[in-house]
């Protein structure tokens, strides 16, 4: 098909290659992680900036207002300024915090998203982490995460950090079978858990659409339960602004804070990127049964593309829920989860199992 | 059966509401030349202020540098915060009388709440509130203004 | 195992203790310095203990030493949101200690002003609600619209929020000679507005779940606590101002006293929500009917109040205001003081946040709406 020649894989065999050949295998390896490394940390900072000013941005659209739009024409280096003062900041430990945890929280909040990252597939043959239970890693180490947040509240010594803490805790403890059930719903009619088999196998049709009734209600429970395990939206009670200030990181400032800040825009990002290529088929182009002609167009478009138009139809939708909703208290959250989402959830595997069984899709 | 069905309605309305929400601010986000943002420092060519707007106190002039004020303290004694002094001297008039006039109008404008209660009182309309509102400034000092013109004169034909 | 379970159940022997949390006097929920000292177990509020006094001005022993006109400029200061009937009040109680008979016309302003005010109180309100409750385009939305009313006051009295527009004997200035048209083009608009806002959070699912049946005042603690305004009205207690003991133009006009039953936070949203209509159908009945005639009857250079106990009520859009001034004959007054609906409001919380998480005490604060000022005065 067409959009095979944006496929990377000639490029990275072509690096790989040409270290292999002039290079010990060891040295190659190193080089090959260190190249890596270095762009999914450019990409996460770069990434990440972008979306605070696009959340800044899209915030103001539904708000009316214009966001920022002093540094820079239309404020598009605002976030850079921010995050250049926030490097700048002094790094406050109050006296009476756990310093090995406090110092620790951040740190491992940040590392979750750089895990995730890794099997996520941007285009054809831009993955670095390509096994075969990448979906199982996806839900497994995002979990992490809670750990940094449940620390940081703990750490701090301070009661609205605590009680902030101990609801993203209870939250993301509940949220997180949500979001495995959903994906088991879309494993089960994939047969696979290998990220990028699960993608090629909707070439001929998004999931979305080929599993119809039952991916439809599990595209929903998940982006809900995306938005609750972001910390997000009508779900960020962890941070709840009007009840406990500013939540688990209440006391914490300059870089750590920011650690905080990006990991839940990268968060936003993985949520987004995971919905995409389990419902609407990565980097896969938007085809029409047999129209040939409007396919040969659309396979024009490259597959990263692609991969970024969906994420941010997401992501956008995501920042929707955020901007129109007000906040859930914290026993109608466990409520939504446990007395809706989850029989929901099961039901709907079982569903999509009988509807696998039967071959009731396209 | 009945509450299963109640459950499934429950869910189903949750969500019919919850698009409802959605649909405003989904309305509101694709008109975006319907926004409210003035940029103030760009639009002040553009930005009128209305006429009865309370900026500050002045006192007109008119072109040969005369204004209406006697210097009878009444604004002095309406105001509430002590933003008016009024400073009089002794002159001779030309029949050889001992005659009182303002000396100095003094306005402080740190002080003032801008009531219009000043304006009010005066008899002979000689103050008035200015449309001026940028009035943030590095030296405190600038804030105490006098309010008559250096060497003005009171109209002629102003009751005393 | 089930046993060592089953005794943790029954026994009290593991059990949480109470902490004490601070929410204030710097916290984005409290809509100023307002400090509550809140007992909490977990998420579960079990006492609140509000402590004021931080932004205390001393307007009421500041008016000692200001003449009549002058302590009207300084109500406006007190409950910012309400300042036209704060000045009113004061105007009003002037004017019958010395039973001074306004024009017409000036009642007429002066109500339309009240209820413009009422509408620009509720909408800081709405919006300011919506965004304790995590709604933070609400906010904006309702900020925006009040502009609206805003520009009104500015084009007539030249203030946008410190209004001191009524003076003892009338009105500071005549009407501008917009003000009709502006304020009948900003109903017909605020009309399709409402109706907004009511689909935006009113009726949104998570809204609902968040206040109805929370922060119950029954009508007997309405009363007993002296709760009035819009928070009482909702408890079943008829305490309008404008009903019962009527004043400038509201003996004249048609309008119907909204009442709740329930007295929950949901109850306190709705009826704000529907008092908004019913300001503009009082506006509507006023605007067009505006009697020709001066804008102020002349007062005496200085105001000297008979001596003598004076007592005047409004409703401001929290509630029952009230200003009694002592006089004994000189041009300041000797005692006054201010009966603000906040401070009765406000200490109604320990009573109905009991037993409610931390989250229903915002939700319950916010359906309120205190005013700090109003309450420190």
């Amino acid at each position: 098909m067409a959009f095979e020649k944006y496929d990377f894989t000639p490029i990275t065999q072509s690096i790989h290659q040409g270290l292999i050949e002039n290079v010990s295998p060891l040295l190659t390896t190193i080089i090959e992680w260190t190249i890596i490394g270095v762009l999914y940390l450019l990409f996460i900072a770069v990434f990440g900036l972008f979306l605070v000013y696009a959340e800044r941005k899209v915030c103001a659209a539904f708000q009316q207002r214009l966001g920022p739009m002093r540094v820079g024409p239309w404020g598009i280096i605002q976030t850079i300024a921010d995050f250049i003062k926030l490097l700048m900041k002094e790094l406050i430990t109050p006296k009476s915090v756990d310093k090995f945890l406090y110092n620790l929280a951040p740190f491992i909040v940040i590392i979750v998203p750089f895990l995730t990252i890794s099997v996520i597939p941007f285009a054809p043959g831009l993955q670095s982490l390509d096994f075969d239970i990448g979906i199982f890693f996806v839900t497994a180490v995002s979990s992490v995460g809670v750990i940094g947040v449940l620390l940081a509240g703990w750490a701090s010594n301070n009661k609205y950090s605590l009680i902030g803490g101990m609801r993203s805790g209870a939250q993301i403890v509940s949220y997180e079978l949500s979001v495995g059930m959903s994906l088991i719903t879309m494993v089960i009619l994939a047969g696979t858990m290998q990220v990028s088999e699960i993608v090629e196998l909707q070439r001929g049709g998004w999931f979305l659409f080929k599993g119809h009734i039952p991916a439809l209600i599990a595209f929903t429970i998940f982006v809900i339960a995306g938005t609750a395990e972001t910390n997000r939206g009508p779900f960020d009670l962890a941070e709840a602004e009007s009840e406990l200030t500013a939540g688990f990181h209440t006391e914490y400032s300059g870089i750590k804070f920011a650690f905080f800040f990006l990991a839940e825009y990268i968060n936003l990002f993985i949520v987004s990127a995971m919905a995409t290529i389990v419902f609407l088929g990565g980097w896969m182009p938007f085809h029409f049964g047999d129209w040939a002609a409007f396919n040969n167009v659309m396979d024009f478009i490259p597959g990263l593309v692609w991969f970024f138009l969906k994420v941010f139809g997401i992501i956008f939708l995501i920042m929707w829920f955020k901007w129109t909703f007000p906040r859930l208290r914290i026993d109608q959250i466990l409520t939504l989860e446990w007395k809706y989402l989850l029989p929901i959830n099961l039901f709907n595997i079982l569903l999509m199992a009988t509807m696998v069984l039967l071959g009731w899709h396209w | 059966m009945k509450s299963f069905f109640n459950y499934i309605a429950e869910i189903f309305s949750g969500i019919w509401t919850l698009l409802t929400g959605m649909k405003i601010t989904a309305k509101y986000f694709f008109t975006p030349w319907r926004n409210v943002t003035q940029q103030y420092p760009e639009n002040r060519d553009t930005l009128v202020m209305y006429d009865r707007f309370r900026g500050e106190v002045i006192m007109p002039h008119n072109e040969n540098n005369e204004h209406k004020c006697t210097g009878c303290g009444l604004c002095e004694n309406a105001c509430p915060n002590g933003s008016i002094e009024i400073i009089s001297k002794s002159i001779m008039t030309e029949e050889g009388k001992k005659k009182r006039i303002i000396d100095q109008h003094i306005y402080h404008l740190g002080m003032c709440t801008f009531c219009n209660l000043c304006v009010r009182a005066c008899p002979s309309d000689a103050i008035k509130m200015g449309q001026k509102f940028e009035h943030a400034h590095w030296d405190r000092s600038t804030f105490t203004k006098v309010l008559n013109q250096p060497g003005s004169k009171i109209m002629e034909g102003i009751k005393e | 195992m089930a046993e060592i379970i089953e005794k943790l159940i029954t026994t009290d022997e593991i059990k949480t203790d109470e902490y004490l949390v601070n929410i204030g006097p710097q916290h984005p929920s409290t809509h100023g310095v307002l400090r509550l000292l809140t007992k909490l177990e977990g998420e579960i509020v079990h006492n609140v203990e509000p402590h004021i006094g931080y932004i205390h001005s001393g307007i009421e022993k500041m008016t000692e030493a200001l003449s009549y006109p002058q302590i009207v400029h300084l109500t406006d200061r007190m409950d910012y949101l309400s300042a036209h009937m704060n000045n009113e009040a004061v105007c009003l109680c002037v004017e019958n200690a010395l039973q001074v008979e306004v024009p017409e016309r000036v009642k007429y302003i002066r109500t339309i002003f009240d209820e413009l005010q009422r509408l620009a109180s509720h909408q800081l309100w709405w919006c300011a609600s919506g965004m304790d409750l995590g709604a933070l385009t609400a906010f904006f939305y309702g900020l925006r619209d009040r502009e609206d009313i805003l520009d009104i006051f500015e084009e007539t009295c030249g203030a946008r929020l410190t209004l001191n527009y009524s003076v003892p004997g009338g009105v500071m200035f005549d009407i501008h000679p917009n003000f009709q048209k502006n304020v009948k083009a900003f109903i017909t608009k605020f009309r399709k507005k409402l109706p907004e806002y009511d689909k935006l959070l009113t009726d949104n699912i998570i809204f609902q779940n968040r206040t109805k049946g929370i922060g119950i005042l029954s009508k007997e603690d309405a009363i007993a606590y002296g709760v009035t305004g819009p928070t009482g009205r909702a408890s079943g207690f008829s305490c309008d101002v404008r009903k019962h003991h009527p004043y400038s133009a509201y003996p004249y006009i048609k309008f119907e006293e909204k009442m709740g039953t329930e007295g929950d936070s949901f109850t306190r949203w709705k009826l704000r929500m529907d008092e908004m209509w019913e300001s503009m159908n009082i506006i509507e009945q006023l605007i067009d009917n505006i009697p020709e005639g001066d804008f102020a009857v002349k007062m005496k250079g200085v105001i000297k109040l008979p001596e003598g106990e004076f007592y005047q009520r409004v409703e401001s859009a929290r509630g029952e205001f009230g200003v009694y001034i002592v006089s004994d004959g000189k041009k300041n007054p000797y005692r006054v003081k201010f009966r603000s609906p906040g401070f009765s409001n406000l200490f109604t919380i320990n009573h109905i946040a009991k037993g409610w998480k931390i989250a229903d005490l915002v939700a319950i604060m916010a359906t309120f709406d205190l005013v700090i000022p109003d309450i420190d005065r």
